[in-house]
């Protein structure tokens, strides 16, 4: 059996290290070790779950241990995290999601998105405790929840729509103090389908030759509008999403394949494409919004 | 353009709607507890719910508000298959009825996604948004001079159009009524769709 260490920390910085070790496997049966866990973000809760994903897909029985105690479980139950994962690894312990309190920093627990009816449902799920977030904590006025929710749902239909596979959308608001002295909402959005490259390979692979590839998929997509579909009307749910969170002065960035493109607030520069990453077979979209600040 | 609008015609006005509730189909399309308007099949069904009730219309030229007053969410998909697209399917020559389009309460919610729809598309839309009717989307400054002063004019007629717009008033008015924008009258008058929808 192989063991991939969960490292102390997960979010969407490293998760890459799982996303290597699980396609090292192959079919061989892997442990996901994340008994040290000790904190995780929305992004890396969703990794966790597309690594047992394909670990599976690949044939191989899919493990996961979890902390034993402290703050790091309940914050997973408060996520349905174990809900989720029960249903992924075999012998994952299936425990009852808890509600969250109203005051809780939980906006969106991991729900998974397989159809259009899914998407309609976390929509309207959301709706009160995002308003309280958005106008409460990241201090933006109060006809962003609508703009979120309009974020949110073009978000869930890529999955639908382009990945043909399952996903799962999570939210949680942190305080990142030291990082960024603010608060910020971060929003995970992950799937195990068929990836960027792949779903616009037939539509749009012919006319970039030898240039096709993941991130000149990302970049068609990303950078273009670029959909598998050949209607105009497609392709601008990520154009929008990424208009209204440079807006909020947030980070949006897709992983897929090998590769990843962002757009990159002045508080977290990064590269806008980075290739030769561990290959992920799906699409991982991960948005930040941080508290807005006065001018 | 020889006909005269359905309005004209009816004293009373006709028997079928002359708005749709947009909401309303969302609760008979989908089970959505707030009427929000998100995802493309929900677009598409809610579009064609809305042809199908425009199929029974006299062949007439008709004015139809498109009403999104109750709708709370409405994502750029949906945008995408309730405004341009059901405008594009009335815009050409093949459509099937001849039917003028008007959006309500497609406030600051709403505007952004339909302007940005409409932009893709190339076209235009007669939209209430909270403080009376605005011409949205791609057009000329000229096109939208002559929109204004139709819109404030109401009606104009053909001895007047020189003196409202100037010599390019009626190539502009008909742009805007090939544009489905405005009515062109046999007799070479114009019309604002909003003051027509008004006298219903």
């Amino acid at each position: 059996m192989r063991v991939v260490e969960i490292p102390s920390s997960l979010d969407y910085r490293n998760v890459d290290t799982v996303f290597a070790e699980a396609a090292a496997a192959g079919a061989e049966p892997v442990l996901f070790d994340a008994r040290r866990l000790r904190w995780i973000d929305p992004n890396g809760m969703l990794a966790l779950l597309c690594a047992g994903q394909v670990a599976s897909a690949n044939g191989a029985t899919a493990r996961l241990s979890l902390p034993a105690g402290g703050d790091v479980v309940g914050y997973l139950d408060r996520m349905g995290f174990p809900a989720a994962a029960a249903r992924v690894f075999r012998g994952s312990p299936q425990r009852a999601v808890r509600p969250p309190s109203r005051e809780s920093d939980v906006l969106l627990e991991i729900t998974p998105i397989a159809t259009n009816s899914d998407v309609h449902e976390v929509v309207d799920r959301v709706q009160s405790r995002a308003g309280a977030i958005l106008s409460r904590t990241l201090r933006y006025p109060l006809a962003a929840v609508v703009q979120f929710s309009v974020i949110l749902s073009e978000v869930c239909q890529n999955i639908v729509e382009h990945a043909d596979g399952p996903g799962w959308v999570a939210a949680q608001r942190y305080n990142w103090t030291r990082r960024l002295g603010r608060q910020v909402l971060v929003i995970g959005v992950s799937d195990v389908g068929r990836g960027f490259r792949d779903s616009l390979a037939e539509e749009h692979a012919e006319r970039f030759g030898d240039r096709w590839g993941d991130v000149t998929a990302l970049e068609a997509a990303f950078l273009m509008g670029l959909t598998r579909f050949p209607d105009t009307g497609r392709g601008q749910g990520i154009q929008q999403i990424r208009k209204q969170v440079a807006r909020w002065q947030g980070l949006v960035s897709i992983r897929s394949g090998t590769a990843r493109i962002a757009d990159s607030p002045s508080w977290h520069p990064s590269p806008p494409v980075v290739d030769g990453l561990p290959r992920f077979p799906g699409a991982q979209i991960n948005l930040v919004l941080p508290e807005r600040i006065d001018d | 353009m020889t006909e005269r609008l359905a309005h004209d015609r009816h004293g009373g006005g006709p028997d079928w709607p002359a708005a749709i509730d947009v909401a309303a189909i969302v609760t008979d399309t989908v089970a959505s507890r707030g009427h929000n308007l998100v995802t493309r099949p929900t677009g598409r069904a809610v579009r064609e719910a809305i042809e199908q009730r425009l199929t029974p219309m006299s062949p007439s030229p008709f004015v139809m508000l498109i009403d999104f007053t109750r709708v709370r969410i409405l994502d750029f998909s949906c945008a995408d298959e309730v405004v341009a697209k059901l405008l594009l399917r009335y815009h050409g020559p093949d459509r099937p009825g001849n039917i003028f389009f008007l959006f309500r309460a497609v406030d600051e919610m709403h505007r952004h996604a339909v302007e940005e729809v409409l932009a893709r598309h190339g076209l235009a839309a007669v939209c209430d948004v909270g403080g009376g009717f605005q011409l949205l989307g791609p057009a000329t400054p000229e096109e939208r001079k002559a929109w204004d002063t139709l819109e404030r004019c109401e009606r104009i007629r053909p001895r007047d159009l020189a003196g409202a717009l100037g010599e390019l008033g009626e190539p502009l008015l008909r742009g805007l009524a090939r544009r489905r924008l405005a009515y062109w009258s046999g007799n070479g008058g114009a019309a604002a769709l909003s003051a027509l929808a008004r006298t219903r």
